[in-house]
């Protein structure tokens, strides 16, 4: 028994054990040697923690999008990042021309409800408008077809609102009553618009893991993802079942993309890429496919994100360690596919065709 | 019958809006007014224009085709109804933009576009005119649909003939202006010398050339080709060969016509057709789809910067250690360290696939440049100071840089690279890279060997772009972090996709129309990533092999051939080599 498995064993598993383990070991005694000089304070690591769970809970409604399109077309929509950029940009005039006209200030809750839904309504528009047009055709075409169109809408769509709206970052307008700290006690403080975030994203996802579960229409999505054409003949419209996904998923991008331009007051045409590869780290960490395995992976991104630099790196006296936390992120997404490619709760799909 | 007859004004409209929302969209994004610096004939039309033009040719022509009429005259209104649709949407663009203040979001709806559009006109006259050009301009595409393959063909190749010599005439003029007899006969065909774009005669004569060439071309090609299969064996060979030679002494002599700027382009295409044939060994043979091919050629350009530069000591813009060897020293260790990498690389990605493969490629990529850009290892590689003062090219004390010097190291990088691949292309090892694009499994239960048949893969890819990169370092002589963004990935991957996965001059092809034009045509620059992205998406949903496929490619995508079809020629040829007879 033995053996075999040593017979099993080759030079590549070697090879990614001894990384793994390196990369263990670094993780290990860049902790300790964080933690033994006391640079930071429990006030500290509370901050970071906060930080980011509100960062996994925008990942989080991101991921759900490429879930649920993974769940249902086995393809991952590369330009779903995109999506969420739109939802954010069109947000942000919606913001500002409340804010010009005095609106935002005074009446602040209807006007962010109607930012939100403005937010959701275009990602939702983009989201068909590029199921229609790039991807409904492509259902049957060999996979990297589907992909490399994915690839091209997402840069399609970057260029398109950087030339319609111009190159420069645009600054989100001020909002009263998301300035400020909510005291817990002593040093530990929130800030209120990390609150919102975390709140909002909760209420979103909550309601969408409901209706993906417990409503009819939901039903339907799962059985489409199962069988499509099992699903047909039960007399389920899959296009339209396909069509419905895109919308949800982008709904919750476009929600992500407002919030997270409140929380980091920066608008530009290429804020989605960098979120969207975390996101689908984050669903791929969950084991894609699986809806609460997409938000629990998000969360655990964001915080692992928010406290790794500091906490693995600081220690062992690299400069600068922020810098490298989307090098974490990515080695953590790779360590991921090597060592459980089933995530956290999925099931096995990196390896399998479908 | 009247329904039908409704039914099928509601499809022009329709495809009318769909025209006018391109045209607007084309206008918005900055496309329209930016190009209309190049005149293409001058006084009569630019680029600006034109742009307008193709998409209300292109409304008329897919009016025309997607019509259920069967009448060609029906077919042809249609077509313009299409375009006066498309003409009236744009005219409202136009009435919107002042009263809607539309340029306070739209940075590019400015007087200069309205001007453009409406070609200074006000009031219902620009209605009318904007109404009667889309309708002709939907007329003329609906006609080009209607007319016979032969005669459509021809009109659409003329056209594009006077627009790409329009395009490049002051290249063109200074290319001329080094080959004095001939530059002066054709002087003609341009306008005076303060103007840009060709003369109308010009234009006229381009397109009738053209045009008639096409024509007759289309009932004589083949002609010729039988003829000269007719030959005798030798003398089919001795064509073949004149003509081989007649292409490498226009390759190699072309540098001294070029000039300084145009051989800095066809450099540029160079570097990247050295990546463009890596990356069709990793995407096109072997399937595996790569976005962070980048990093080997960052790795190239790094570590012939860190062997190279003289720039070391503890200031700012100097790293702490270099061994300051030469360019032909560093050369071979910067190819190698990329074929270390790329096995480094390859490895923890063995066993996953297809969409999985790209998105974790692309993570290296990102990790690679970011790492690059870092404080933390900015006293070895410099941090986002880059690297300065790298080494140049030179033998036996001549030095190499001029751009139309390097061009010959270059054109020696390719050489060697393309011939590596088309013999590697049908080996063992090449059609194994296939055997394993086709299906895994399958190929793993023929007896390939996935583990070294893989790594190979990604370790030839690698050697290529490693060699890219320590050119374009010593090309540039300092290398910053930002030159290795993920864009440059994109870009190979979109040239190989355009040119054809897995084709050899599919690769060259695309270099050339992706990477030259829009070096040649500045103006692009600020929209290349938006064309190459629609291109992608286009070239993927209307000719996913590409304009030059592979022939097994071809069948594949295309179903009405069956699977038997690709597949039998290489499978017994295959088990003969992986079991031989004893």
């Amino acid at each position: 028994m033995l053996k075999r498995a040593f017979e099993r064993f080759t030079v590549t598993d070697l090879f990614m054990w001894i990384t793994g383990g390196a990369i263990v070991a670094l993780v290990v005694v860049g902790s300790i040697a964080t933690l033994r000089t006391g640079t930071y304070t429990a006030r500290h690591w509370f901050d970071f923690f906060i930080f980011g769970l509100a960062q996994g809970s925008i990942y989080a409604l991101i991921a759900l999008g490429y879930t649920l399109v993974y769940g249902i077309l086995r393809m991952i929509n590369f330009a779903h990042s995109e999506v969420f950029m739109s939802g954010a940009y069109i947000g942000y005039f919606v913001a500002t021309s409340f804010n010009r006209s005095g609106f935002l200030d005074k009446n602040p809750l209807f006007a962010l409800l109607v930012v939100l839904a403005v937010a959701m309504l275009t990602s939702v528009t983009v989201a068909v408008l590029l199921e229609r047009i790039a991807y409904r055709s492509l259902r049957r075409a060999p996979r990297l077809v589907p992909l490399i169109t994915a690839i091209g809408a997402s840069f399609f769509l970057q260029e398109t609102f950087r030339t319609l709206f111009g190159s420069q970052s645009k600054a989100y307008p001020d909002v009263d009553i998301l300035k400020g700290t909510v005291s817990l006690s002593g040093d530990f403080v929130i800030q209120k618009i990390q609150i919102l975030v975390i709140i909002a994203a909760g209420l979103l996802m909550a309601s969408l893991y409901f209706y993906v579960m417990r409503t009819r229409a939901g039903k339907a999505m799962r059985a489409v993802s199962e069988d499509k054409d099992t699903a047909a003949l039960m007399g389920i419209d899959v296009d339209a079942i396909i069509v419905r996904t895109f919308v949800l998923g982008a709904a919750a991008a476009g929600a992500g993309g407002m919030l997270y331009s409140l929380m980091f007051r920066q608008i530009n045409a290429y804020m989605g890429f960098v979120p969207g590869i975390k996101a689908f780290t984050a669903a791929v960490l969950g084991g894609i496919g699986n809806l609460p395995g997409a938000m629990l992976g998000s969360l655990f991104l964001g915080i692992f994100e928010s406290v790794g630099p500091i906490l693995f790196l600081d220690g062992l006296g690299v400069a600068a360690p922020y810098q490298l936390k989307d090098v974490i992120a990515f080695t953590m997404l790779v360590l991921v596919l090597i060592f459980r490619p089933t995530g956290l709760l999925g099931e096995r799909l990196a390896t399998t065709k479908a | 019958m009247n329904k039908l007859q409704s039914s099928n004004w509601f499809m022009a409209l329709q495809i009318g809006v769909i025209g006018g929302i391109a045209a607007i969209l084309l206008s918005l994004v900055g496309m329209v007014e930016e190009f209309a610096k190049r005149d293409i004939v001058a006084g009569v039309i630019e680029m600006g224009q034109t742009l307008i033009l193709i998409a209300l040719l292109a409304t008329g022509y897919f009016a025309a085709r997607r019509s259920p009429s069967t009448g060609s005259f029906l077919r042809i209104i249609e077509g313009g109804v299409a375009g006066a649709t498309a003409g009236l949407l744009l005219w409202l663009l136009v009435q919107s933009i002042a009263p809607l203040d539309l340029r306070t979001i739209f940075l590019n709806a400015s007087p200069a576009l309205i001007k453009i559009l409406t070609f200074g006109k006000e009031g219902a006259a620009a209605l009318g005119l904007m109404l009667v050009l889309g309708a002709l301009g939907g007329l003329a595409g609906a006609l080009v649909q209607i007319l016979p393959g032969r005669y459509s063909n021809a009109t659409v190749q003329a056209l594009a003939w006077v627009a790409l010599l329009g395009l490049l005439q002051d290249l063109i003029r200074v290319t001329l202006l080094n080959l004095p007899t001939i530059g002066d006969a054709l002087q003609w065909m341009f306008g005076s010398r303060n103007e840009k774009g060709l003369s109308i005669l010009g234009a006229v004569v381009v397109f009738v050339v053209v045009a008639g060439m096409s024509v007759l071309r289309s009932g004589q090609s083949s002609r010729l080709q039988t003829r000269l299969r007719a030959l005798p064996a030798a003398s089919q060979q001795a064509v073949r060969w004149i003509s081989l030679a007649l292409l490498a002494a226009i390759i190699l002599y072309l540098p001294n016509v070029l000039g300084s700027y145009l051989s800095q382009v066809s450099n540029q295409v160079g570097l990247f057709l050295l990546m463009g044939l890596g990356l069709n060994i990793v995407v096109g043979f072997a399937g595996l789809l790569d976005l962070g091919y980048v990093a080997f050629f960052a790795i190239g350009a790094y570590v012939m910067g860190v062997l190279t530069t003289n720039a070391i000591g503890p200031q700012a813009g100097q790293i702490v250690y270099g061994p300051q060897m030469t360019f032909w020293q560093a050369l071979p260790i910067a190819v190698l360290v990329s074929v270390i990498a790329g096995v480094i690389l390859g490895i923890p990605v063995l066993n996953i696939r297809g969409d999985y493969l790209a998105i974790v490629t692309l993570g290296f990529g990102e990790i690679i440049r970011i790492l690059a850009g870092s404080d933390f290892l900015k006293p070895y590689i410099g941090g986002s100071q880059g690297i300065v003062q790298v080494a140049k090219s030179n033998i036996g004390g001549i030095d190499f840089h001029s751009p139309q010097k390097l061009y010959y190291v270059i054109l020696a990088g390719i050489l060697l690279a393309a011939f590596v691949s088309w013999r590697l292309r049908d080996s063992r090892v090449g059609r194994a890279w296939k055997a394993l694009r086709e299906d895994e499994d399958v190929a793993q239960a023929m007896g390939i060997h996935l583990v070294s048949t893989k790594l190979m893969a990604f370790a030839t890819g690698a050697a290529f772009a490693g060699l890219s990169g320590a050119i374009f370092a010593s090309q540039i002589g300092s290398i910053y972090p930002h030159s290795f963004k993920l864009l440059v990935s994109i870009n190979v991957l979109a040239l190989i996709i355009v040119g054809g996965m897995g084709s050899l001059p599919g690769v060259f092809v695309g270099a050339l129309i992706l990477v030259g034009l829009p070096e040649l045509l500045r103006e692009f620059s600020e929209y290349r990533l938006l064309i190459y992205g629609a291109l992608l998406i286009i070239m993927m949903l209307t000719r996913p092999e590409g304009f030059l496929p592979e022939a097994t490619r071809r069948q594949e995508l295309h179903e009405e051939l069956g699977p038997e079809g690709e597949l039998l020629p290489e499978a017994p040829k295959l088990q003969d080599e992986t079991n031989p007879a004893p």
